[in-house]
């Protein structure tokens, strides 16, 4: 076991209490200065198994990010119960990751003092923290970087140094707010190659939130399907991918299939968005 | 970078020339403008005489005192403005258009306050200077990346922690910036103060000079502060580069 790595679950299991779960929640935003609101989100119901990768797809303003807030613990439910490890969601709860889509880094620190950091925070000892950097700086590719700051680093460099951020933390759920949504294609599919390598190695329960399709299809466990605002889980779909795969999987005509399935329910909703946006097709 | 450095030098060089020439070949009388050459005489005098040093002391600690006031003063009213909104809508219309107004014709009001002193002359300078660090904090505080205090809440930071390690930081750039203008005004506030309403200081000694047609100390005078005053704004700037490089997004 790395020094990423939280003790073993072994595999996925549906049996086992979920990582975190939501109970009919849902989300409504008053306007500024006005009693009107917006339903963002829900009322939505779901567990994520222990140890999984689920990925979120869904139209944009579905309340994707919503979703994700009230899971970190950043923005409370309106209605419902979010809860981690079995214990109600009030404020950010221990054990929690999160990368977000923007550039987290802090400009003003290296590489290694950004990964750092959190570890500062939490008290741990020199030593371990020395050795926690030493490990994830390797891992996600980044020990030629260490000394450099932010500013002197690509894109996707500077959204891996966030990932070694939040793994070097050990968290037992790992938030992704389209992480590589800045990323051209390759890239995208090297980051994921990562990631996947990153989520076998930790045994983590990651939910990731993406606009790609071939994305959520490569990487999740299971992909869920989210509906034109406000958000419902329109479809959950279990991928069935073995948890070795990494980006060669898009050759196999069954991701085909996947990523077509998923477009499928996803296409009305797309139009949906479309046509209260007033750019639907004519 | 380098050829810049040396275009701008070989444009200051060439001024320099041509002011010299014209010197010489009688096309600017004397009573108007001293060669360069003198001037640079006259410096090296006043230098080594020590006549002025008093002079020079004193405004350059006007000066410090400005600068300390008005970059701490203006970093607490910059805080505290950014954190009250009901403030904010208050004063940002004044703070918008406060350098629209002369700050110097409130002299009269600081001499009663003070008296004639380094006192009224600090707080011109500070009143010039001022404003410049509160809107450059407000700006810095307002330019914070939103996604840097959502990862302050996901690591738990509190309040206190968050301000210090993260808003500051990320904040820097701006109020260097805000330091840099501070510096500049009040340079400028205390030597223009200087002239109207002291009886010493390199200001006044310039003011003095001027007045009994002693033009090649006056230039001196006058060439010891241009120097001065560009020594301490490249020194700023460089400092500002490398931030600005370092924290570059």
């Amino acid at each position: 076991m790395t020094v990423l790595a939280m003790a073993s679950r072994g595999a996925p299991k549906a049996a086992e209490p979920p990582a975190a779960s939501l109970k009919g929640v849902t989300r409504h935003y008053r306007f500024p200065g006005g009693a009107k609101t917006l339903h963002a989100l829900g009322p939505i119901d779901l567990d994520l198994r222990q140890g999984e990768f689920f990925s979120v797809v869904g139209p944009s303003g579905c309340g994707k990010s919503t979703l994700l807030d009230v899971l970190a613990g950043l923005n409370p439910p309106s209605e419902g119960t979010a809860s981690f490890e079995g214990k109600p969601i009030t404020g950010v709860p221990d054990g929690i990751g999160v990368v977000f889509q923007e550039d987290a880094s802090f400009p003003w620190l290296t590489v290694e003092a950004n990964v750092a950091f959190g570890l500062k925070r939490a008290g741990i000892d020199q030593a371990e923290i020395d050795r926690r950097v030493d490990y994830a700086v390797g891992f996600m590719g980044l020990r030629d970087f260490r000394q450099s700051y932010p500013a002197q680093l690509s894109g996707g460099m500077r959204q891996r140094v966030c990932i070694a951020r939040t793994l070097v933390l050990q968290p037992r759920l790992i938030l992704l707010d389209e992480p590589f949504g800045a990323l051209d294609q390759q890239t995208r599919l090297i980051m994921g190659d990562e990631l996947l390598r990153l989520w076998r190695e930790t045994r983590a329960t990651v939910l990731l939130i993406t606009h790609s399709l071939d994305e959520a299809a490569m990487l999740a466990d299971r992909v869920g399907v989210m509906s034109a605002r406000p958000g419902l889980f329109i479809d959950v779909i279990e991928t069935g991918w073995p948890s070795d795969r990494d980006s060669r999987i898009v050759a196999d005509p069954r991701f085909g299939e996947m990523t077509g399935r998923i477009w499928e329910k996803l296409r009305t909703e797309t139009m949906k968005h479309m046509q209260t946006q007033g750019a639907g097709p004519r | 970078m380098r050829y810049r450095a040396l275009v701008t030098l070989a444009v200051v060089l060439a001024c320099v020339l041509a002011l010299e020439l014209a010197c010489a070949l009688g096309w600017v009388a004397r009573t108007v403008i001293i060669p360069p050459s003198e001037m640079v005489g006259s410096l090296r005098d006043i230098l080594w005489s020590g006549e002025f040093n008093r002079a020079i002391a004193l405004t350059l600690t006007n000066v410090m005192i400005s600068v300390v006031i008005s970059i701490a003063a203006g970093f607490v009213l910059g805080v505290a403005i950014h954190a009250s909104d009901f403030l904010r809508r208050a004063v940002e219309p004044y703070l918008a258009s406060y350098y629209a107004v002369p700050t110097f014709i409130f002299y009269p009001v600081f001499i009663v306050l003070f008296g004639v002193n380094s006192a009224a002359i600090i707080a011109i300078a500070v009143l010039l200077s001022i404003v410049a660090m509160i809107t450059a904090t407000m700006n810095g505080l307002d330019r914070i990346p939103t996604v840097l205090l959502r990862t302050a809440k996901i690591m738990r930071l509190s309040p206190v922690k968050t301000a210090l390690m993260i808003q500051l930081p990320a904040a820097a750039p701006y109020f260097f910036t805000g330091a840099r203008l501070s510096v500049a005004y009040s340079f400028i506030g205390v030597i223009a103060s200087e002239f109207i309403l002291s009886g010493d200081g390199l200001g006044y000694a310039i003011a003095y000079a001027y007045n009994n047609f002693e033009n090649r100390q006056m230039y001196g005078l006058m060439l010891l502060i241009v120097i001065a005053v560009t020594l301490v704004n490249m020194t700023l700037d460089r400092l500002d580069r490398r931030l600005q490089s370092r924290l570059r997004r």
